[in-house]
């Protein structure tokens, strides 16, 4: 604690606060950015350096019970990334699903300090705090899955919008959530009997509700909480042709509220079947460039190895009879499901290729950067590892020309991309990787350098290839402390795991301890987490209900 | 969370996690009376039996057999840890998930070879979903909607005792309100078990025929007709009607054991066991799930994963992980007297391994971390005696699907728990390597 930093010279691209390329000084004390530091200071040379806040995911599967069921059944995968224990360091393997400590260090060393668990069966949520206890360096949080719990299903049915809000405010406080997570709103549900749903407006068996019910009722449960970040969405119908109309149709039902779209590359396929496949980002981005009320991350396809993994169980089994590769599936009692199976995206196979363009289609379509971020939907599209070769291709037309030479060649007649023009800035790209998805997440002290900004700071080296740019910084800061150096991490330390605290909306009614027995297979009083379980936390106060 | 210590009064502590199998009940409650449990309420014979006698054959803190202070002990033990060339760090089943972890840390500092009970149980279950996955779910799909379970190879009436009632026979569950009588049971093993006295229907097989038999049935299931009259000595009629049975059911589930995993085939019985689970889908809903057993032993499954990439015999001599069973895996380690010393803890190698094996513990320095004398104790070069995880300290267990649940701790121990005696060593042993005093290699 004390600690004093000024770091000068660099050029700084802090778009919240608007600055864009300036040569301006960041002094920092006791972990934030300050005005002017009151004693001595370190002093950090940023010549020919660009300056930008820490990195922030909006979307990544980085630890929890599916993750780690991942790991365990890809040993082949291992072999691709091993990371040898160094002083202060631990050993550690893993290319599309790392171990812990080499997760924390991999996002490190590309200028990340914040990243958000995108999908949470809340009975392995305990699970998933022990896990991000283990991720060192980087902030997190949790999304809690909640677009197939039976509880919800049933108030839904019993048209109890009450307790539905009470519910959700109950899991979010006992499990140290940061937010909401829809997968497959009713689909899931309906896998448990190996079946899925269609639409919209296909009624969930037994519970007689419908996906579009879920998704109002808990974009208003989530507003009315004032929770900090929209719900966030994996939408129905993922990954299959002609799904762009089932995202349209989602995005429009939710018209007026705000809405955190998930990958949306993988919902935005035209074609009656696999062999119409084909890209419907224009429609998609023109809607959502329509739309403020919408935000979204991009889940960009990577070629190469990918392992999927999602709650979205009926999907993964369509994947796993698609691509004969081996399948894990794990349904949750009352909750969710989970299915993982491995896949390679490969540049000649059509439908792989038209997928990459897909999403640089809509990261060049979609006109706001604010609205737009940075994800593989880690590891589904590919590895976190390839955020810096996507930067490139965002930045960089003629990259992005040579890419379309190699890849197969239905891409440069049946997609807009080789007519895209545009090339982000750096200024965009700060915005699209850390100060959007921060002010998209509420998170008011990160993504930017501002004054009381946590002091989570990137320093690149400035050059002709971004790609290289992104993938070395020069320093990284983390909470005010050094923690990596001219590639190096210099400085390991605990992140912080951020939590909402929703307002009190009134207790669960006195019978629900009996309901959550009789389905559940744990007591009731051990679901909830102790918040002494969380060592490193932060609190984050849930704003004004909307 | 109500904790109970030394005080005259009774305490009653509810919703205590049973540290003894992998069904890892959470509704005992614990009666405790001066620091001594007197009552325990839900259990199992088995788990009544792990609290009551707790107190019985403690371990006493000993270097070569001459009684020393557990703090002499953890330095002796680091200085061991420091000194060997590639060491063993073995057991971990029965214990809690912090401990677990900090013997993978102590592992990854001494560049140990690191393994568990499961490698003698369910490896091979682990090795099989590595190779074809798996369709399964959380217990408590079964409770509330199977319609049709089997139990191939596995005895839960007097290895899982509460299973049967808490999630997969009588258990009333959304779909399943009557319990018993809206499931079908089916046992199939290779000679009649208690849990064929719960069975609709006991199916028995010849020993080591199980691969032969899930080959046939899928077979069936694509559609073809075999030309043998019986498979694994069972009419193939027999075999068409449980296949018959298991398409026809709303949620089938098929639980198997130890049946399966150490007899001929190991991992190819697992496997073709899993292909044909997975390849009912076609049909209806169908999963199969393993009967994980020993105390938290798939604690240690997912923290070795989450921290090195692989659930079981890694090596880390290299100071990065490698995962190669049959070369790391315990029962190698010792068959082939690589290791030059062991931490045994929170399990009995020696009273478990075949002679050879043990053998070779016998000649090299070893470590016992234990709350109880084992046959493993007895032969100890340090023997620490440690409080016992789910009793006398608290932390954190997985039950056999994989759910995360928190362990109390009861009473009171005059002895750390596992996860303090493995922070002490390894802190000496940081210490050992950082002071050059010449014990690091």
């Amino acid at each position: 604690m004390g600690r004093s930093l000024k770091i000068v010279g660099g050029e700084v691209y802090d778009p919240a606060n608007g600055v864009n390329g300036a040569v301006k000084e960041i002094c920092v004390q006791d972990g934030k950015i300050v005005e002017s530091c009151t004693g001595a200071a370190e002093v950090i040379d940023a010549t020919d350096l660009v300056v930008m806040p820490g990195g922030v995911d909006i979307h990544t599967h980085i630890g929890s019970p599916a993750v780690n069921a991942a790991r365990g059944f890809r040993p082949e995968d291992h072999r691709h990334g091993l990371m040898s224990k160094k002083p202060g360091l631990r050993s550690g393997v893993g290319f599309t699903v790392p171990s812990t400590f080499a997760t924390g260090y991999l996002y490190t060393r590309m200028g990340y300090t914040t990243v958000m668990e995108a999908a949470n069966a809340p009975i392995g949520v305990r699970h998933t705090h022990e896990e991000l206890i283990d991720i060192p360096i980087v902030d997190k949080g949790i999304y809690i899955l909640m677009g197939n719990n039976e509880f919800i299903l049933k108030y839904l049915k019993a048209g109890e919008m009450d307790k539905v809000k009470r519910y959700v405010a109950w899991l979010i406080r006992s499990l140290k959530g940061y937010g909401i997570k829809l997968v497959n709103p009713g689909g899931v549900e309906q896998w448990k009997y190996g079946k899925d749903v269609e639409g919209l407006d296909d009624k969930v068996y037994y519970f007689d509700v419908t996906p579009r019910q879920i998704l109002k009722a808990l974009s208003w449960a989530n507003e009315s909480l004032g929770l900090p970040h929209p719900i966030h969405l994996h939408a129905n119908r993922l990954g299959i042709p002609n799904n762009y109309l089932t995202t349209l149709e989602t995005m429009h039902a939710l018209e007026g509220s705000r809405l955190h779209m998930a990958h949306t590359q993988f919902h935005s396929y035209g074609g009656e079947n696999w062999g119409g496949f084909c890209s419907k980002a224009v429609e998609v981005a023109e809607y959502i460039n329509a739309h403020p009320n919408v935000t979204t991350d991009i889940g960009q396809v990577v070629f190469g190895d990918a392992t999927t993994i999602t709650a979205d169980g009926p999907w993964q089994y369509r994947l796993y009879k698609l691509s004969k590769n081996k399948w894990y599936n794990q349904d949750v009692e009352v909750e969710t499901g989970c299915g993982i199976v491995p896949y390679a995206y490969r540049e000649k196979n059509y439908v792989n290729a038209i997928q990459w363009a897909i999403g640089l289609e809509l990261f060049l379509l979609i006109r706001d950067p604010w609205r737009v971020f940075l994800s593989t939907d880690h590891p589904n599209g590919g590895p976190f590892i390839f955020y810096p070769w996507i930067i490139k291709l965002l930045m960089d037309k003629a990259f992005r020309a040579e890419m379309l030479k190699r890849v197969h060649k239905r891409v440069l007649s049946d997609t807009t991309l080789p007519k895209l023009d545009r090339e982000y800035t750096l200024s965009e790209i700060a915005i699209i990787s850390r100060a959007g998805p921060a002010r998209a997440l509420g998170l008011k002290h990160k993504g930017h350098l501002g004054i009381g900004a946590d002091a989570d700071v990137a320093m690149y080296p400035k050059g002709d290839d971004p790609e290289r740019m992104f993938e070395h910084p020069v320093y990284v800061i983390k909470d005010g402390e050094t923690v990596l150096r001219e590639g190096e991490i210099v400085g390991t330390r605990d992140g912080k795991t951020l939590f909402v605290v929703p307002p009190e909306v009134g207790e669960m009614d006195p019978e629900f301890k009996t309901e959550f027995e009789n389905y559940y297979t744990i007591e009731y009083e051990n679901f909830p987490i102790d918040i002494e379980d969380i060592p490193n936390r932060e609190a984050i106060p849930a704003g004004v209900a909307r | 969370m109500a904790e109970s210590v030394g005080v005259k009064d009774l305490k009653v502590v509810e919703g205590v996690t049973c540290p003894f199998c992998g069904v890892t009940c959470d509704d005992l409650v614990v009666h405790v009376e001066d620091g001594k449990i007197k009552e325990v309420k839900n259990a199992c014979v088995l788990g009544k039996d792990t609290f009551m006698h707790h107190l019985e054959g403690w371990a006493t803190p000993r270097i070569h057999g001459k009684p020393a202070t557990v703090d002499q002990c953890i330095d002796a033990a680091a200085e061991i840890l420091a000194k060997a060339k590639y060491p063993l760090i073995y057991g971990l089943d029965s214990t809690e998930l912090h401990a677990q972890r900090k013997s993978i840390e102590l592992a990854d500092l001494i560049g140990a070879n690191i393994d568990h009970t499961s490698s003698v149980c369910h490896a091979p279950s682990l090795q099989a979903v590595q190779t074809v996955g798996i369709s399964s779910c959380t217990v408590g799909e079964v409770k509330n909607r199977a319609d049709l379970v089997i139990f191939w190879g596995c005895n839960p009436a007097e290895a899982h005792p509460r299973h049967p009632s808490r999630y997969s026979v009588t258990a009333k569950g959304l779909f399943t309100p009557r319990g018993k009588r809206d499931r079908m049971v089916i046992h199939v093993d290779v000679r009649p078990t208690p849990t064929a006295r719960m069975a609709d229907a006991f199916i028995q097989i010849k020993p080591n025929s199980d691969y032969e038999v899930f080959s046939a049935l899928r077979a069936l299931l694509k559609g073809h007709e075999l030309d043998q009259t019986e498979v694994g000595g069972v009419a193939i009629d027999e075999w068409k009607t449980l296949l018959e049975k298991m398409k026809s059911s709303k949620f089938g589930i098929l639980y198997w054991g130890m049946g399966l995993t150490m007899t001929r085939g190991k991992y190819l019985n697992i496997v073709a066991l899993l292909t044909l689970t997975q390849e009912l889908n076609r049909y209806t809903k169908f999963q199969a799930a393993p009967m994980r057993g020993h105390g938290n032993v798939v604690g240690m499954a997912q923290v070795l994963t989450w921290q090195t990439g692989y659930p079981f015999a890694v090596n880390l001599s290299r100071g990065y992980p490698r995962f190669n069973p049959g070369e790391y895996s315990v029962a190698d380690l010792l068959a082939h007297g690589e290791v030059d010393a062991a931490l045994i803890i929170a399990a009995d190698a020696i009273g478990n391994f075949p002679a050879k094996m043990a053998e070779h513990l016998r000649s090299i320095p070893m470590i016992a971390v234990d709350p109880k004398e084992s046959e493993t104790t007895k032969v100890a070069t340090v023997v620490i005696p440690s409080a016992q995880a789910g009793i006398a300290a608290g932390g954190m267990a997985y039950r056999m699907d994989h759910i995360p649940l928190v362990m109390k701790k009861v009473v009171d121990s005059p002895y750390p728990s596992d996860r303090e005696v493995l922070e002490r060593i390894i802190a000496k042993v940081a210490a050992i390597k950082t002071g050059g005093n010449g014990a690091h290699r």
